[in-house]
C-alpha cells in the first residue's frame, strides 16, 4: 500500500488507511531513531527542500533531521533571505525549486491553501508544514502517533482540545485525523476564538474547559498567540488562564492516566500551568521525538511512491 | 436599411405586450410593432420560437477603463456585454483615476461613443478619490453624464457622510448606490464565515457585515426621506430588512447578482479563487432567500457586478486573490437556469429585473420597445443548453467559476440603437 496523492496537504484529504500506514511506518522510524547509528539509506539520491515563509524552530529542524537521518540532500529556503523578498510569486518560486530537481518541497506559509497552490504547479511532492489557519498535518500525525504509543489505539478515546481553536491549524488537522481514526473529540475555548460551524466536523463543542475535560483520555492545549489579545479576542492572559488554562485541579477532571499534550511552544502559566506541563502526565517532550519519526515515515512513503511511478 | 424581426414572442411589460409580434426598425429606432408586418429589401430576422425582449440593462459593472486596461477596457467590456444581451450598462467609478470628477466621466462617455458597441452610462463616485471623506462634485458629475453615484468596492464608512450624500444627491435627482459592508466586522475576511471558511482555515466575512450596513442605509434613507439603492444583496437578513423597509414606505431599491442565487460558499472549497467575490458567496439558505426576494419584488434588479481580473490576480494564494467574477456572458443563462426554468420567475418578471427596473432606478429611457424610441432589443432562446467555456468569452478576463457548467438559455441577437451587434449568437 502507498499514499494516493503525490502530496501531503492535509489530513482532511487522507483516508483512515493512509493515516494508519503513516503511523505504522513511523513505528519503524522511531526504532531507527533510538539506535546508535541514526542513518538509513532510504532517501539516498533524493533532495528535500524546506521553503518556510514563517518562523519555525521545531518543525523545520525536525524535517531537516528526518531528511538527513535518511541520507537525503536537504536545503533550506527562508522567505526573508530569498527572491521571495523581491516579490516573486509562490508559483514562480516553486517552479524554480522544481527545475533544480527537488523531490520533496516542505512548505510553511502564513496563508491557508498556499501548499495546495504550490502542489498544483510543481512536479515535486509537497508537504504542508503549516498553512495559515488551515492545517498542520505532520503535527497532528505526531500527536496521533504519541497517543497511539501510550494508549495502544485511538478508537473510542476521548480527546479534549482546548484554547484558540479559531486560529489553530493544529486543531483542524487533529480534528480531521482523530475523528477519522474513531476518537471522540471535544473542544472548548473562548467563544470569540471558536470558529463558526466547527460542530459540523463531528466534534463536540463545550462552553467550559471543565465540561470538555471530564473523563478525557488526552488533554491537548493550544498555543495562544499573545497578539490576539491586542485584537480584543480575550481581555488579558490572566483572565485567559483563569478560565481556560489547565492547572492540576482542572486536570483531575480528566481520567487519571490522561495524557497532557501541547504542540509548543508553551506560554507557561497561560495555557498550561508549569506543574501540568512538567508533570508526570505530560508527553510534550516525547511529541518532539515522535515528530522526527513521523516526518521520516512521510518522506519515505512520498519518495517511494515517486520512484515506483518513474520506474518505467 | 430596415430590419424586420418576424414571429418572435415579445415580452415587454412596460408597453403591456406579451405575445407574438413583428417589429420594424428603421434609422436606429423602432418604427412599427404589429402583426404580419412586411418590408421590402430589408434585413429580415426570423425570431420564431424565440423571445424578443427589450435590451438588457446592467446597473452594476466594472469596465476597468481608465487605469486597468489589462483587465478590461471599454471596447472589450462592451463587446462582452453585447454577447450577453446587454444593450446598456452602468459602470462603477473605481477606475484609476476614479470617476470622481467631470473629466473622467467625459473620458468614459467619449471612449464609449467611439469604441463601445453598446450604450455606456458611467456612475460617479460618492466621495473624492473613493476615500469616504468628502463628497465629490456630485452636481458636476450629474451634468457630465453620470447616472448614479457610488463608492462601490468599498463602503462609505461614515454614516454622516452617507447622510449628506443622500441629501445632496437627491437635490440633483441622481441615484445613490451603496456597497454595504462594515469593514470592522468583515475584519479582513476573504470568504463567507461558516463551515467552509472554518474547514479551510480562511478568515470569514459574517453576513452581519453586510446586514449592519444595509440597516444603516435603510435608517438613513427613512431619516432623510431620500432614495437609496442597495448593491449586490447577498444575505437572507438583508433581504428581510429591505422587505420590511419597503413595507414601511422607505424609498429603497435593491439588486442582486447571478452568483448569489446560483452558487454558495461551497464553491470556494479547494481554495478556488474563481469563487472569491465581495460580498462573498453565502449559504444555501441565503441563496433561497435571494430567490424569494426576487420573486416577491423585494429585489428589483439582477445586475452582473461584472468584475474582470487578470489571471495573475487569481492564480495566487486565496488570501491575496482579487475579488470578482466576470458576469456579462453568463447572466442570462444563469437567470434562465436558476430562476425561470425552476418556475421562480416568469419571463415577464425577468424582464422587469433585467430591463425595466434598472432603467427606472437609473433614470434611463430604456427597458422597453416603443415606437419612436432607440431600438435596443435582445432575442433569446430559453431552451438551448450550452456548456460554459470561458476561453470563448469576449471579455479580456476569464475569471468565472462557471466554466464547464451546463446552462440553459442563449442570446441570439443583440440590437443596439437599431444596429445588429450579435447575429445568430455571433458577436459581429
Amino acid at each position: 500500500m502507498t499514499l494516493k496523492s503525490k502530496d501531503l496537504l492535509g489530513l482532511k484529504d487522507l483516508t483512515k488507511e493512509e493515516i494508519s500506514l503513516i503511523l505504522d511506518t513511523a513505528k519503524t522510524m522511531k526504532y531507527v531513531l533510538t539506535t546508535n547509528n541514526k542513518k538509513t539509506p532510504h532517501l539516498q539520491g533524493k533532495s528535500i527542500i524546506t521553503l518556510f515563509y514563517e518562523n519555525s524552530t521545531r518543525t523545520r529542524l525536525s524535517f531537516e533531521l528526518a531528511s538527513k537521518y535518511m541520507s537525503a540532500s536537504a536545503a533550506n529556503i527562508s522567505a526573508s533571505g530569498s527572491s521571495v523578498a523581491k516579490g516573486e510569486t509562490l508559483i514562480d518560486t516553486g517552479k524554480t525549486i522544481d527545475m533544480m530537481g527537488s523531490d520533496v518541497i516542505i512548505i510553511r506559509h502564513p496563508m491557508s491553501g498556499a501548499p495546495h497552490l504550490l502542489a498544483r504547479n510543481v512536479k515535486a511532492s509537497v508537504i504542508n508544514a503549516g498553512d495559515g489557519m488551515n492545517e498542520h498535518p505532520t503535527q497532528a500525525l505526531l500527536d496521533m502517533f504519541t497517543i497511539l504509543e501510550k494508549k495502544g489505539s485511538l478508537q473510542g478515546l476521548k480527546i479534549a482540545i482546548l484554547g484558540d481553536i479559531y486560529h489553530s491549524r493544529v486543531a483542524r488537522s487533529n480534528i480531521w485525523g482523530l475523528t477519522k481514526m474513531g476518537a471522540e473529540v471535544s473542544i472548548a475555548g473562548p467563544s470569540t476564538l471558536m470558529p463558526s460551524g466547527i460542530e459540523q466536523t463531528g466534534v463536540k463543542v463545550y462552553n467550559t474547559v471543565q465540561e470538555a475535560l471530564i473523563d478525557a483520555d488526552v488533554v491537548m492545549g493550544l498555543r495562544i498567540q499573545l497578539e490576539r489579545q491586542k485584537k480584543g479576542l480575550f481581555p488579558t492572559t490572566r483572565e485567559y488562564s483563569r478560565f481556560f488554562g489547565i492547572d492540576e485541579k482542572r486536570l483531575r477532571l480528566a481520567k487519571e492516566d490522561a495524557l497532557v499534550m501541547h504542540p509548543g511552544p508553551v506560554n507557561r502559566g497561560v495555557e498550561l500551568s508549569t506543574f501540568v506541563m512538567d508533570g508526570e502526565q505530560s508527553v510534550i517532550n516525547e511529541q518532539v521525538t515522535n515528530g522526527v519519526a513521523v516526518r521520516m515515515a512521510l518522506l519515505y512513503l512520498l519518495t517511494r511512491r515517486g520512484s515506483s511511478e518513474n520506474s518505467n | 436599411m430596415k430590419i424586420l424581426i418576424k414571429n418572435g414572442y415579445l415580452v415587454d411589460p412596460k408597453a403591456n405586450r406579451n405575445g407574438l409580434y413583428d417589429i420594424i426598425i428603421d434609422e436606429g429606432k423602432v418604427w412599427e410593432i404589429g402583426n404580419n408586418l412586411e418590408v421590402s429589401g430589408g434585413d429580415i430576422i426570423d425570431a420564431s420560437g424565440k423571445y424578443v425582449l427589450p435590451g438588457f440593462v446592467d446597473a452594476h459593472c466594472h469596465l476597468r477603463d481608465p487605469g486597468f486596461e489589462y483587465k478590461e477596457d471599454i471596447e472589450s467590456g462592451t463587446r462582452s456585454a453585447a454577447a450577453g444581451g446587454f444593450t446598456s450598462i452602468a459602470c462603477m467609478p473605481n477606475t484609476n483615476p476614479p470617476a470622481d470628477n467631470e473629466a473622467v466621466i467625459k473620458y468614459i462617455l467619449n471612449k464609449a461613443k467611439h469604441e463601445g458597441v453598446i450604450n455606456v452610462f458611467p456612475i460617479g463616485a460618492i466621495s473624492k478619490g473613493l476615500k469616504g471623506e468628502e463628497l465629490s462634485e456630485i452636481g458636476e458629475l450629474k451634468f457630465a453624464g453620470a447616472v448614479a453615484i457610488s463608492d462601490d468596492g468599498r463602503p462609505v464608512k461614515s454614516a454622516s457622510l452617507m447622510k449628506k450624500a443622500m441629501l445632496y444627491a437627491s437635490m440633483f435627482d441622481i441615484t445613490v448606490i451603496s456597497h454595504c459592508e462594515d469593514l470592522e466586522l468583515a475584519d479582513e475576511g476573504v470568504m463567507n464565515e461558516g463551515y467552509y471558511s472554518t474547514v479551510m482555515g480562511l478568515k470569514g466575512i459574517p453576513a452581519a457585515a453586510e446586514e449592519v450596513m444595509v440597516s444603516r442605509e435603510l435608517i438613513l434613507s427613512e431619516y432623510t426621506g431620500t432614495p437609496v439603492h442597495i448593491a449586490h444583496v447577498s444575505t437572507e437578513l438583508s433581504v428581510e430588512l429591505i422587505r420590511n423597509a419597503k413595507k414601511r414606505g422607505v424609498n429603497v431599491t435593491a439588486e442582486t447578482c447571478p452568483h448569489y442565487f446560483s452558487l454558495t460558499d461551497e464553491a470556494c472549497d479547494g481554495f478556488n479563487t474563481l469563487a472569491k467575490v465581495n460580498p462573498p458567496l453565502r449559504t444555501k439558505k441565503d441563496a433561497a432567500a435571494i430567490i424569494e426576494g426576487l420573486r416577491d419584488g423585494t429585489i428589483d434588479i439582477i445586475a452582473t457586478d461584472h468584475a474582470p481580473h487578470h489571471l495573475d490576480e487569481k492564480n495566487v494564494e486565496f488570501n491575496i486573490a482579487a475579488n470578482g467574477i466576470v458576469g456579462f456572458e453568463t447572466a442570462l443563462p444563469l437567470a434562465v437556469t436558476y430562476l425561470v426554468k425552476p418556475g421562480h420567475l416568469t419571463m415577464e418578471q425577468l424582464v422587469h429585473k433585467l430591463c425595466v427596473n434598472p432603467s427606472k432606478i437609473l433614470g434611463l429611457s430604456k427597458g422597453s420597445i416603443e415606437v419612436g424610441q432607440a431600438a435596443d432589443i435582445t432575442i433569446i432562446d430559453v431552451n438551448e443548453v450550452n456548456t460554459v467555456n470561458v476561453a470563448k468569452f469576449k471579455s479580456k478576463s476569464k475569471n468565472s467559476p462557471y466554466d464547464g457548467f451546463k446552462l440553459t438559455g442563449a442570446v441570439y441577437y443583440t440590437i443596439v440603437n437599431g444596429k445588429v451587434v450579435v447575429r445568430e449568437k455571433v458577436l459581429l
